[in-house]
Order: structure tokens, then sequence, then C-alpha cells
């Protein structure tokens, strides 16, 4: 590990997921807003700047019915960010936008938060459980050869390819990237928030690679390392660069 | 058995159309029965690269929305009977393609003839993936640049995705074809060498074509140059690509024109 590169001019791009809870009506929609209230009643505050998306995949309404539905959702100070499970016809301008491939998170510790607002044991039913962390994280294996054009996004976890990685391909790992065989396109690791990812390949000519939303391109790293395995990792927001030969 | 070749690349003018009539009639001297199909309609090129370009009636198009039977649309070529074409389209353009319409025209080829070459359009669109859809295997032209390379290895991703042999999970074939090549400048770091090329793209290689004034006075005649100039460098190179083809295993060269001294220097100073 003799050579070790420091970065320089990084700017932070990243995805990022934030946590929404999840409403989901049930039918009779006035036997919920009976139950609604109810809750309201005993913790007015608690909708008040929380990000809320609406889960009507059950409901099947049709457009006035869910324009309905947000009114009185909006007249209880509830702010809908987004509909999850409507028809496309259903939505529309003026009227929030449609989400889709949420997943159930780990809640890393809402205790904080929770306990501030003294409002734990009304949580509605509707939010996600927090889940454990499972005991392994899932990992995926690609077997081939990744080509050019072609993206393999998998923000659950690790990815490890046995092949090239070629000019015009693309990587997204939430978790770290393995590559057996020569890297020329780009791979984006740890891209959930995961600053411990780490970036592995056998023979580095790659077009960029980033961990945790800090990057580098290929112009910005030590010709030396160029044609080698190498290691990237991140410290103190610095992508660090180390040959394994 | 009959097989569907696609010649594909991705990038245009790399010599797919060259290399799909160079192929189809060294397959077709050699006794196959050989039917090349151009499928970029709109942009027709092989009707003239074949010399068929005043014999053209009925085209693909037609045939495929069934306005005219395939035996009404083939073009038996005049130096060689086992060599036949279906033209292209040049007034439409690629969505008068069906899938279904296409389906049909190349099962009813595969019962007609020994080798189907479909000569791809550019690109990755409609025309490209319908072209490569149906093949048992697929002849990747390449040159040796860097451009050309990245858009091989995203054909190569496309045909390892988009067609019916990949969808069923079953082996697709891939062949590289490395065009227009200059061993002198790549000597010189002027061109990728073909072991780079193989490197980045990892396909077996059916071949290398050297870059030749035989090819375009060949075009220009209107006759693949296997036909025209079977001695010529591109035409041995494409003779043995054929041969690779059907299977008999010939040790990969790269054919040069016999020149002078004189002839090499003078040569090279004018390219």
């Amino acid at each position: 590990m003799a050579t070790v590169t420091k970065t320089r001019n990084s700017i932070r791009f990243r995805g990022r997921s934030f946590l929404a809870l999840v409403l989901a009506p049930e039918l009779p929609l006035q036997d919920w807003f009976v139950e609604f209230d109810d809750l309201l009643r005993r913790s007015p505050s608690f909708f008040i700047g929380r990000a809320v998306v609406l889960d009507v995949t059950s409901l099947n309404l049709d457009k006035a019915a869910l324009a309905d539905l947000i009114a009185k959702l909006f007249d209880r100070k509830v702010r809908v960010m987004g509909v999850e499970g409507a028809k496309a016809s259903s939505l529309g301008l003026g009227m929030p936008p449609a989400m889709s491939g949420g997943r159930v998170v780990d809640v890393p510790d809402p205790v904080d938060e929770e306990a501030s607002t003294s409002e734990e044991d009304e949580k509605p039913k509707s939010a996600p459980p927090p889940q454990l962390v499972p005991a392994t994280s899932p990992s995926l294996v690609v077997d081939h050869a990744v080509r050019s054009g072609q993206s393999i996004v998998f923000p659950e976890g690790d990815v490890t390819v046995i092949g090239s990685v070629a000019s015009g391909a693309e990587i997204v790992a939430g978790g770290s990237v393995h590559v057996y065989g020569p890297l020329r396109g780009r791979v984006l690791a740890g891209t959930t928030g995961n600053p411990s990812a780490r970036i592995f390949c056998h023979k580095l000519e790659a077009e960029l690679l980033s961990i945790d939303g800090l990057y580098q391109t290929a112009d910005e790293m030590q010709p030396g390392l160029l044609g080698r395995p190498v290691q990237v990792w991140l410290k103190d927001d610095t992508l660090m660069f180390a040959a394994l030969d | 058995m009959a097989k569907v070749l696609v010649v594909t690349s991705g990038k245009g003018g790399v010599g797919k159309t060259t290399s799909t009539a160079a192929l189809g009639a060294a397959l077709a001297l050699s006794g196959q029965t050989v039917c090349v199909v151009d499928f970029d309609v709109g942009l027709r090129n092989l009707d003239l690269v074949m010399g068929a370009e005043r014999r053209v009636v009925f085209d693909l198009i037609n045939v495929v929305q069934g306005d005219a039977k395939l035996s009404q649309a083939l073009i038996r070529d005049k130096r060689c009977e086992h060599l036949s074409l279906l033209a292209a389209s040049q007034t439409r353009d690629k969505d008068a393609l069906s899938t279904e319409g296409v389906a049909r025209v190349i099962e009813e080829l595969r019962e007609r003839f020994d080798w189907i070459i479909c000569d791809s359009p550019a690109g990755i669109e409609r025309g490209a993936t319908l072209a490569m859809r149906h093949a048992d295997m697929a002849v990747v032209v390449t040159n040796p640049e860097v451009s050309s390379v990245r858009d091989s290895d995203r054909i190569i991703g496309l045909l390892d995705s988009k067609t019916i042999r990949a969808e069923r999970g079953e082996r697709m074939d891939k062949f590289l074809l490395l065009t227009r090549y200059d061993p002198s400048r790549a000597e010189k770091g002027e061109m990728l060498k073909v072991d780079d090329v193989l490197e980045i793209l990892s396909i077996p290689l059916l071949g290398i074509v050297p870059e030749s004034q035989a090819v375009l006075s060949a075009s220009n005649l209107g006759s693949p140059v296997t036909i025209a100039n079977p001695d010529s460098a591109p035409a041995r190179a494409y003779l043995d690509a054929a041969l690779r083809l059907m299977g008999i295993d010939v040790p990969i060269t790269v054919p040069t024109d016999k020149r002078s001294l004189f002839g090499a220097l003078f040569g090279r100073r004018v390219a």
C-alpha cells in the first residue's frame, strides 16, 4: 500500500432516500376518518411537518374521489407529498406526484425523534414498522462482463462482477463493489450513504469512481495506479487509492 | 439446419454492408445457399454493393406486410447461383417493419436457405434490434478505434439481452470481425492493436480484414470483394472468415497485398 493519493476539488452529489410516513386509508373512508380524527385528537401535532405518502392501492379511487380524499387530509393539516398505487389518470396537475418502488426500510433509531415529541405509542399502524437489521447484508454476483450501456443497480448491498466492466457501463451499489477483471466504466459504491463502502478491482482503468457521493474521474487518478489491481476507500471525506500488488 | 447470422456494429461506416456482401458471396461460392437481407430500411445500400439495384421490384417491407410473396422479392445473384438478396425499401422507414412480419419472413427464409445473413442498420434502435432479434449467431464488425470498440461492446450487450436466443437463455455465438485494419499504423500506435480490441470485447475473432483499395473498387463495381477480386487481401480475409463460420479451423493471419518496397512506402505516404 505504498501509493496513497488524496482527492482535490471534490464535489458531492448523491441520491438520497428519505423516510416518509405511509398512510393507507381503508374502506369505507367515512369510518376510517372517524378513527383518524380520533388519533388526531389524542396527538394533534403528529402530522405537522411530516412527509406523508398516501397509499391508495387498495382503494381504487377515481380522480374526483382521490382529490376529495387529499383535500380532507389537507383540512386535517396532513400534507401529502406523493401518492402510491393510484391510476395515472387519477393524478394530474395540482395533484401530488405518483410514487412507486418504495421499500420498507430499516429505521436505524427513531427513538430520539419520537421521544422528543412524546407520541411514540400513537404512531399509526400504517407507518413502516421498524425492521431488525439483517445479520448478513445482501450481495449481488454478476458472473459475466458488464457491457457498455449496461447498468447494474443494487442499492441493497455489495456487487461482485466476475468479468470486465466496459467503458460506458455502470455499477451502482449501496455497499462495496468488487470487479474481478478490468474496470473501464463507472463504479458508484455506498450510494445509500455508506462511507465505509469500498471499491476493489483487478485492473484499474475506470472512467469514474465514487464512494458515498465523493467521486474522482480518470483524469484525477494517479497515473501510476492505472492498469493495476487497486482498492479505493473513503477517509475523512477523501478518496484513498492503494495498489494491491 | 439453416443459420441466421446478423452482421452488426452499432457504429456506422465500419463495413457492415461490405462484410455482409463479402461473407455472403464467400459462403455461396463454397456451395452453401445464402440469402443476404438488408434491414437498413430507408437507407438501403446492400443492393448497390451487390450490383442488384436495377433489379429490385419488391422488398423486405412488401414481404413483411404481405404485399408480395417471398419468391417474388428474392433477387438471385447473376454471378453466383447460390446467392440471393432480399432488398430493403428506400422509401419507407423502420416503423414499417412489424415484429411478427419479420419473424414470419425469417421462418420462410430458414426453409429455403442454409444461411440467412441480416445486414443490420447502424445504431441501436428498432431496425438494429429487429435485425438481431432472430439471429443464431452474430458477426460484430469493428474498426480498430475506440469509438467503434465501445459501440461494439454496447451491441454485444444487446445481443446478450434482446435476442430471442438470449431471452430463452440459449447461447448466442458472437464473433469479432476487425475491418479496416492497418498493421503498420497499429504498430505505430495510431490504431488499436488486435489484442487490445480482443481484450476489451472478449469475444472470439472471426477475421482481420486489412484496409485496402480493393474494397472500395469492388463496392463501386457493385460486386462483393470476394467475387470481384478474390485474390486481394481483404477477399482472402473474408474467404477465411467464411470458412471459420462453417466451423472449419483456419489459422488467423492478416493478409497483405503483395507490393514492391517502393509501392509500400509510396502507399503509406499517400495514406
